[in-house]
């Protein structure tokens, strides 16, 4: 019966569907270019590598005047080495220095972020090696110079040829390229990870940058849950080992990446929810689009509620008929509109610089809202029309 | 079967008033009446006599201020909208002037369409509407539109759909008003014989003519009825 309505006016139906379902498709379409933005912005801080934890120094403070965070010079190598040794749910303890020097090859220089690390950095940031291999445990022992470069580095000293057993110069001293790293490209704040030479962390401390200390330490805990236990642990071993007692500060910081995530996650979550509430906007619209139409439905009709209710159909009975009509517009709507919504986003993953994600939850939550809103919308000129009175509405011209 | 002739419709003291401004006006002023079972009564009046009033009354699509409605034993003079709803589908059948066909189902639908509100599954629909369109002669119409049908064809779909239900009383609101005369002649036939059968009808018109073929005819002048006559006497309406 509702179809038989709808069917006589193909077009009206038609335009007054067109409302719904550009709002469900709006809103499918926005909460996926949010999702998209917030699975790019989680991959791109987890490619720094997950549930980190990084220690750096404390500042300095000499007769009450502080310097910088990390100017301190007391994180030990042997700290990291305690920190794997003694606590548990870590999987990669990675110390590690970094200083610029000029990288001279040949006739070309290139001046670059030297790092010295252990092999087990190479995991903890997720790193490839595209030719060649990666610092070894041994190469750290024995203070090898050695290194392992990024490709920006690699195609400003050596174009194209291959740089892979060569040697390049750091700070006047020789080093023999042993491999070139897999590109990572720019990260979340804009830096290029692949402008980076990689050396040994003893080479870089005992040989380039006579250090005695460690600028940081990149902690992997095995268990996301383990977070604040193992940060926790971390503090208590190194206040020991520093001789920290009481009441006195910390004189190195532990830092949580997934506090990081989280923020970031979190303001995405809301970037999303403001997205899909703008075109949830037009889908209420698209509800009063029904509403209206629903309106001229009854009036142009009266006399065909006239004639039910002469032949016995109750409030109800008519009631139904016209709420049935407002839902199955809202059903179809959606349904067209879910459609339209998901080719909408795969068109933008496809063709626009976004990334999106369709998860059901914004398909069934925009498709129960258009069901909801063609029933909200349908009781008003429902009840409009049930409450007509007989005669009056027989004798509607 | 007793003997003694069953009353269908028992009316008394039914009074309808309105109020314009301050004023209360009586459209219908203390009409007594019965009807029996079987019988054919015109009821006949002047425009503004309160004959419109009195049929709305007879057939529940309306309550009077005061008094009494007995139809079929059942006192519905002050029954609830949808009460009333129940009794128009369960015991009136209505034909009226303009046919008041749907336009968008077929005359099949059209006639199964009191069964609809009566609960009657769709199998049983359609095998009594198909019957009762048989009677009236439009079973190879059964799946055309109003509108592809003649004036005379529509009137006697809404014959079949005012009997589909098997009710108590037939009620005729003109039914020969917008008719040429040869369906006027046909729909008067079918009249006759559901008369015959033994259907008790009530017919509203102001054609005279069309009164006589009627067993009682009844005179609305005033919101009270004037005259109470057997077949055969020539009323004059105005």
């Amino acid at each position: 019966m509702a179809f038989t309505a709808l069917l006589a006016n193909k077009m009206r139906s038609l335009l007054t569907m067109l409302g719904i379902i550009i709002g469900v498709g709006a809103v499918i379409a926005m909460v996926s270019v949010g999702m998209g933005v917030k699975s790019d912005v989680v991959n791109s801080i987890s490619s720094l590598g997950s549930n980190m934890l990084i220690v750096s120094p404390g500042s300095t403070n000499r007769g009450g005047v502080r310097g910088a965070a990390g100017s301190r010079t007391n994180l030990k190598y042997d700290d990291a080495k305690a920190i794997k040794e003694k606590i548990k749910n870590i999987d990669f303890v990675s110390p590690s220095v970094s200083r610029s020097y000029q990288i001279v090859y040949g006739n070309q220089n290139w001046n670059s972020s030297v790092m010295g690390v252990t092999p087990e950095y190479m995991s903890i940031r997720s790193l490839e090696v595209s030719t060649g291999s990666f610092v070894s445990e041994s190469d750290n022992n024995k203070r090898n110079r050695v290194a392992v470069i990024g490709s920006t580095v690699a195609t400003n000293l050596f174009g194209t040829a291959n740089p892979v057993g060569q040697n390049i110069r750091v700070n006047n001293q020789p080093f023999k390229v042993i491999g070139v790293l897999e590109s990572k490209g720019q990260s979340s704040m804009g830096q290029d990870q692949d402008d980076v030479v990689i050396v040994p962390l003893t080479t870089a401390m005992e040989r380039l940058m006579a250090m005695d200390y460690v600028s940081s330490v990149n902690i992997q805990v095995s268990d996301a849950n383990k977070m604040d236990q193992v940060q926790e642990d971390i503090e208590v071993l190194l206040r020991q080992r520093h001789k920290i007692i009481g009441g006195k500060e910390d004189d190195f910081n532990v830092r949580n990446m997934t506090s990081l995530m989280e923020t970031m996650s979190q303001t995405t979550t809301m970037l999303t929810i403001l997205l899909g509430s703008i075109a949830g906007i037009s889908l209420v619209v698209g509800g009063i689009g029904i509403m209206n139409i629903m309106m001229v439905s009854v009036t142009e009709r009266t006399r065909e509620i006239g004639i039910r209710k002469a032949l016995g159909a109750t409030f109800q009975n008519i009631m139904m008929q016209f709420l049935i009509e407002s839902v199955v517009i809202g059903v179809i709507g959606g349904i067209i509109g879910i459609g339209l919504g998901c080719g909408l986003s795969m068109l933008v993953g496809k063709f626009g610089n976004f990334t999106t994600v369709i998860t059901p939850l914004p398909v069934l939550v925009s498709f129960s809202f258009s069901v909801g809103i063609g029933l909200f919308f349908g009781i008003y000129p429902a009840r409009k029309a049930a409450k007509l009175d007989p005669i009056e509405a027989l004798r509607y011209e | 079967m007793s003997n003694i002739e069953k009353i269908t419709i028992s009316l008394r003291g039914i009074k309808k008033l309105y109020k314009v401004g301050n004023q209360e006006v009586a459209a219908l002023n203390g009409i007594d009446l019965d009807i029996k079972e079987g019988e054919f009564a015109a009821l006949m009046g002047p425009s503004g006599s309160g004959k419109s009033t009195l049929m709305n009354i007879l057939g529940c699509l309306d309550r009077p201020s005061v008094g009494s409605y007995k139809l079929d034993g059942q006192e519905v003079a002050h029954l609830s909208d949808d009460m009333l709803a129940r009794t128009r589908n369960q015991k009136i059948g209505f034909v009226f002037q303009n046919f008041n066909l749907l336009s968008r189902i077929s005359a099949l639908e059209n006639v199964a369409l009191p069964l609809v509100y009566a609960g009657v599954d769709s199998d049983e629909r359609e095998e009594r509407a198909m019957y009762f369109l048989e009677q009236v002669g439009l079973a190879d119409r059964a799946d055309h539109q109003p509108n592809e049908l003649s004036g005379g064809q529509r009137q006697r779909v809404a014959i079949a759909r005012a009997l589909v239900n098997d009710p108590q009383i037939i009620m005729a609101d003109e039914p020969t008003g917008n008719l040429d005369t040869k369906s006027t002649k046909e729909i008067m036939e079918i009249f006759q014989s559901m008369h015959e059968k033994g259907r008790t009808i009530i017919l509203v018109t102001h054609e005279p003519d069309i009164a006589v073929c009627a067993s009682r005819q009844l005179l609305v002048r005033d919101g009270v009825i004037t005259r109470d006559e057997g077949k055969g006497v020539v009323l004059d309406v105005v």
